[in-house]
């Protein structure tokens, strides 16, 4: 079970409270992640990564393990501690804006 | 009674204001979306309490919300707006060439027949279409595929599509406005356009007289008299009386050549409204009066409203999309500042008082009348 941590205004958005629990067959990329949360949660299509080019949103970065995957290829496997469930994958928003 | 909706859209969410048909307390609801900039919400006029919302923000993106219940609840709608096929470029503030880029959706118009069918409009500037409710979204490629496309260049807001008028009496026939492109016509439903903007000067802009790069600001038009069209523009306010083939300035007396709304009484089709605003950049009314001006004569004689709103002091804007009437006799106009303020007149902008005053800064202002 892969745990998932999003910014709060994605929370809302996808109505969920804390994290987001997601089974991702193997083998377990970051792709593979943002796949399943997609699936399992339509409403957030396109607000982390491009619909068409599945390039990421600028102001988003992923951090497993405290490494940052943002500009690492989509086919990237996840570190076990992710797969296993002990470490949850990020999605975190710039602290940026007013 | 009657009863009055009104759908505020902020930079930090939207509020529901209702009232019964008096209009002198009001509920105020919200925020829904709190956080996010809600650039437009607006209702099918064939079923009111279907309402369709545009959510967006820098971190996130486009989102589109409907409430089939008048706004009580949500669903998360289709977000995907994709250009189709190649997207060629426009020109940047620059004079380079740019890519089209998809950023927000600006403006919704539902059909005011079909409530599943509601049309988007966008910047980088294209025209979306959605017959499912907002599952999903089609271009109607015709209008970024224009000749004149390829020389387009944005506002200081962004190249936006923020208006779209879908003629009430010649079937097909719509109208989209763009800033900084122009005003643009369809008679086949979308399909092509023609530019409409001969009569428009802007100075300063090196051809005043272009057949496209003209910034304007909002047209708007009474369903009376559908070849009637009024234009409030970066600079003058204009007005043309067939469909757009021609116009004329009728700035008359105003006291700014500049301002962003303009709307029309909705039962006297030559009593039009705007708010004249300082410009070139400072962009708050003259002499810090905030005041509505009136014209019954269809333009050139204007008269200015004052009762009830600040005379002195008051240094905010009001936005394009910030202005609506609604359907009562007398008709009622609102309109939201830049500073928070919804302001209301239930006696066709003689007199005015603030509904609300302390929410975020407001960028879009709908009416809905309902029985």
């Amino acid at each position: 079970m892969i745990r998932v941590i999003l910014p709060a205004h994605l929370r809302t958005l996808a109505r969920v409270d804390g994290e987001v629990k997601l089974d991702v067959p193997p083998p377990v990329t970051f792709g593979a992640v943002l796949d399943a949360l997609e699936a399992a949660y339509p409403m957030l299509r396109g607000t982390i990564r491009d619909h068409v080019t599945l390039k990421r949103r600028a102001f988003l970065r992923f951090f497993v393990c405290g490494e940052d995957l943002s500009h690492e290829p989509a086919d990237t496997p996840l570190p076990d501690a992710v797969v296993a469930g002990h470490e949850p994958f990020l999605v975190v928003g710039a602290m940026a804006g007013g | 009674m009657s009863r009055i909706r009104l759908l505020v859209g902020t930079r930090k969410g939207a509020f529901i204001l209702t009232s019964d048909g008096t209009r002198k307390s009001w509920d105020v609801n919200g925020p829904h979306f709190g956080g996010w900039e809600m650039y437009h919400l607006k209702g099918s006029p064939a079923d009111p309490n279907r309402l369709y919302a545009s959510q967006s923000s820098g971190w996130f993106g486009q989102v589109i919300q409907r409430s089939s219940d008048g706004g009580r609840t949500w669903e998360t709608m289709g977000n995907k707006f994709a250009y189709e096929g190649a997207t060629g470029t426009h020109l940047w503030y620059d004079g380079t060439p740019h890519p089209w880029d998809f950023a927000r959706v600006w403006h919704l118009e539902p059909s005011p027949t079909d409530p599943d069918t509601v049309y988007a409009g966008v910047e980088d500037a294209a025209l979306f279409r959605s017959t499912d409710g907002g599952q999903t979204w089609s271009e109607l490629p015709g209008l970024r595929r224009h000749p004149s496309a390829g020389v387009w260049q944005p506002g200081a807001g962004g190249m936006c599509l923020h208006t779209i008028l879908l003629d009430p009496a010649t079937p097909g026939r719509m109208f989209i406005a763009i800033s900084a492109a122009g005003t643009f016509r369809s008679d086949d439903g979308g399909g092509s356009w023609k530019p409409i903007n001969k009569g428009l000067r802007s100075e300063q802009i090196p051809d005043p007289t272009a057949e496209v790069g003209h910034c304007v600001h909002r047209i708007t038009q009474h369903r009376a008299r559908p070849n009637t069209l009024f234009m409030q523009k970066h600079w003058d306010v204009m007005r043309t009386d067939d469909a757009g083939e021609t116009w004329r300035e009728v700035s008359g007396n105003l006291p700014t050549d500049f301002g962003f709304p303009i709307d029309v009484h909705a039962h006297e089709p030559e009593t039009i409204y705007v708010v004249p605003i300082k410009s070139d950049s400072e962009h708050y009314p003259p002499e810090g009066k905030l005041r509505v001006y009136r014209s019954r004569t269809g333009g050139n004689e204007w008269e200015p409203l004052t009762r009830g709103l600040p005379q002195q002091h008051c240094y905010v804007n009001v936005l394009r999309d910030a202005m609506a009437v609604d359907a009562l006799d007398p008709c009622g106009i609102y309109f939201g500042t830049t500073g928070g303020q919804v302001y209301g007149s239930a006696d066709g902008g003689d007199s005015w008082a603030p509904i609300v005053q302390h929410l975020p800064s407001v960028v879009a202002v709908e009416a809905q009348t309902l029985p």
